[in-house]
């Protein structure tokens, strides 16, 4: 993988520094709250609900194993032992002092971690596709160019203060992981007809109290003319974007108001004025990020292990892991582990500081010392022996890391929700390990497969309900929490926002709501139909009698 | 007289200001001495530019960031001074007007940051092209300096004319230079 060069490193000790002294002026009052507020969001600290909130960026979603353990050590030393893996792929530490965060910062950044720009009006963390480098999917690896968006976003002079903030996805692979459609600029490399590398560039997706699916401005941008186009973007969405409404800054309502196509024009014309040749990334300086990530040695392995079949005889629920938690791998012989960090009953998303240090052993004895946060809020080892999963499912069975779910039912995305958050309206938590508590039982969760149930307590949409084959919105109904179920949405490929399924329900009616849309797609579906498909066949109306039948 | 900052060389120095911001409302001076320099509206601007370069006075152009910079393409050549305006630090739209001006329109005059100009965003709009601040706090120039100088290096080409990161870490001949 990559790791910081010099210029990095300094960088990012730099902006600790800077960091440093102003939480020194803010302490002794030099600085007002109101102008310490986008200093200290730019460094991804939020005031929460009963503690300052840190959120560490995990660029691209990829760590070492070495950047893992300094994240369990923060916890322990900082936090309560443990931090939250969020669907932007960074991590959250919700216990945090001010005072301490420039120690915390000093510390992140001795193994190039660091916190720029994890929030505040800005160009974040970019989301990339947790499989890349591993899946034999993909057309290009998508962390070369989410390196490359990395290093130009990052402390960019003209976009740190855009009308709101601005959030980017690449996907190398046909198959989105990384729900490229409801990002600001969804990037999805594809080659042209004579074999040019590009992107599809999708502008304009978003979530939020007004969600819309990017719509596509460019069917092939040249690859090596990313950083250029995105400028071009950026500069149009900085001059053009509204600044008067904060519910109507994001890119998503410009492209909305203007038009796709008019967008798009006004980008083109922008970027036809720009000096490319000063911005885009020259071929050697490319060259050099694509090396990083080409730093793994695989050996040459028969493409079936042995081993693992007859561990896999012996050990039904090694079976069920490698059915739902394994991926497979481009080298023959290696697979793609998937880590749940849904364990029905827990937090969606949590992981104790000794589960860090134990996962980042695993990491270093069978998978390169590599980890991948994903947006659905789990953990992959990218690169392991066949041979050796069943080592890797023991030593997550020692830590309660072992749940055979991924892209199951108790796969639950969930955004913290008035647990944490001083911006929610009802608890997503309590709702999510409800749900997960019924189909905790792995056979039943086995057989209705992949749905993707989705939780946001509020209208932002952290938990991006909107996309969620069940999503299921936190409101408030004169002070009491209630939940409107949304059906059909998806963030993938296929993507789509989902309907409203009708009146919101109390808490206790939504998990056995969400048991109810599942027997009726049980009753429905048709051999090889995913909840999904089932719902875009049969349509709202099957499943809203059901559930409403139910409530009356 | 409001306070100065002035980028010389690679510090920031306080200095005097000739340039006079004539409001709107205020009628202009039946004469202007041809040593005077004042900074309009771009309404007035429109309005009465072409008589106030004819007495020789040097004339800057105060820009709302809702006022697209193209709107000077033009007029660049006679103007002396182009005020980019921040009604709140929080208002980024600045820094593009910056760029174009630098990058797009060599104007080659002063570009100044008025309103809430605030130390914190001092390195960022040095890199964006402005070369002149009219503080909102109360920091000293050495505090600004510092600021300027915050980070060794920077990623991206701006028109500051930087060596960015990629530049530097190319061998010599095959880099690129902002």
């Amino acid at each position: 993988m990559y790791r910081y060069d010099a210029i990095d490193a300094a960088i990012v000790a730099d902006r600790a520094a800077e960091f440093r002294g102003q939480v020194a002026r803010r302490l002794s009052g030099e600085l007002s709250e109101d102008q310490f507020k986008p200093l200290r969001l730019m460094n991804g600290l939020y005031l929460q609900l009963h503690a300052y909130m840190l959120r560490v960026a995990i660029p691209y979603g990829t760590l070492s194993a070495d950047q893992l353990r300094r994240l369990a050590l923060i916890a322990r030393r900082f936090d309560k032992g443990f931090g939250h893996f969020t669907t932007r792929t960074n991590i959250q530490f919700n216990w945090i002092r001010l005072g301490d965060a420039p120690d915390i910062l000093d510390s992140l950044a001795e193994v190039g971690l660091h916190a720029i720009q994890t929030s505040g009006n800005c160009i974040r963390n970019t989301t990339a596709d947790p499989y890349a480098g591993a899946t034999a999917e993909e057309i290009d690896d998508p962390r070369v160019w989410s390196e490359a968006i990395r290093q130009w976003s990052t402390l960019h002079p003209e976009f740190t203060y855009l009308p709101r903030k601005f959030k980017i996805a690449v996907t190398g692979a046909a198959k989105d992981r990384t729900a490229a459609r409801v990002h600001d600029i969804g990037l999805k490399l594809r080659r042209s007809r004579d074999g040019e590398l590009g992107f599809e560039v999708m502008v304009g997706g978003g979530m939020g109290r007004t969600p819309y699916l990017g719509q596509t401005i460019r069917e092939h941008l040249p690859a090596r003319h990313l950083l250029s186009y995105l400028t071009a973007i950026l500069r149009t969405y900085n001059r053009l974007g509204r600044r008067d409404n904060i519910y109507k800054a994001r890119i998503k309502i410009l492209v909305a108001s203007l038009g796709a196509e008019a967008f798009g024009r006004e980008v083109e014309a922008e970027w036809a004025e720009l000096d490319q040749a000063a911005i885009d990334l020259p071929d050697i300086e490319l060259a050099r990020i694509r090396a990083a990530f080409n730093d793994i040695a695989f050996e040459d392995l028969p493409p079936v292990s042995a081993a693992l079949n007859a561990a896999k005889a012996a050990d039904l629920s090694l079976a069920r892991f490698v059915r739902n938690n394994v991926a497979a791998h481009k080298v023959p012989g290696y697979g793609i582990v998937n880590i749940s960090l849904k364990t029905p009953g827990d937090v969606p998303g949590d992981c104790t500081a000794d589960q860090m240090d134990a996962i980042a052993a695993l990491a270093d004895t069978y998978g390169f010392g590599e980890i991948r946060v994903t947006h659905a809020q789990n953990l992959v080892l990218p690169h392991v022996k066949l041979d050796d999963v069943p080592a890797v499912h023991a030593g997550l069975q020692q830590i309660g890391l072992a749940a055979a779910n991924i892209d199951l039912a108790s796969d639950i995305i969930a955004c913290p929700g008035l647990d944490f958050c001083a911006l929610a309206n009802a608890r997503a938590i309590p709702i999510a390990q409800a749900i997960a508590a019924r189909f905790a039982e792995p056979a039943m969760a086995e057989r209705v497969g992949e749905l993707k149930i989705k939780i946001s307590g509020c209208i932002n949409a952290c938990g991006h309900h909107h996309v969620g084959h069940i999503g299921i919105l936190g409101v408030d109904k004169k002070g009491e929490e209630f939940y409107q179920l949304t059906l059909g949405g998806s963030g993938a490929e296929d993507a789509s926002l989902g309907e409203v399924l009708g009146p919101a329900l109390p808490a206790d009616r939504v998990a056995p709501s969400v048991d109810t849309l599942v027997d009726v797609y049980l009753r429905e579906r048709t051999p090889g139909e995913r909840f999904l498909d089932t719902y875009r066949r049969v349509g709202l109306t099957a499943f809203r009698s059901a559930v409403y039948a139910e409530a009356l | 007289m409001p306070k100065l900052y002035r980028l010389e060389g690679d510090q920031i120095v306080e200095g005097d200001d000739p340039f006079v911001a004539l409001a709107d409302d205020v009628p202009p001076p039946a004469l202007l001495s041809p040593a005077s320099a004042v900074i309009l509206s771009f309404a007035r601007f429109q309005r009465e530019g072409d008589g106030i370069l004819a007495q020789g006075v040097r004339v800057g152009v105060r820009l709302e960031p809702d006022e697209r910079v193209e709107g000077l393409a033009y007029d660049l050549p006679r103007l002396a001074l182009v005020a980019l305006a921040f009604p709140k630090f929080r208002d980024g739209r600045a820094y593009s007007a910056a760029s174009l001006l630098r990058e797009r329109y060599k104007f080659a005059g002063e570009v100044r940051a008025v309103g809430d100009v605030l130390r914190d965003q001092a390195l960022l709009m040095l890199r964006c092209g402005f070369d002149a601040f009219e503080p909102a706090d109360g920091a000293t120039v050495g505090e600004w300096s510092q600021a300027l100088h915050r980070f060794r290096n920077v990623y991206q080409a701006a028109a500051d004319r930087r060596v960015p990161a990629f530049a530097e870490r190319a061998p010599a001949g095959l880099g690129r230079v902002g």
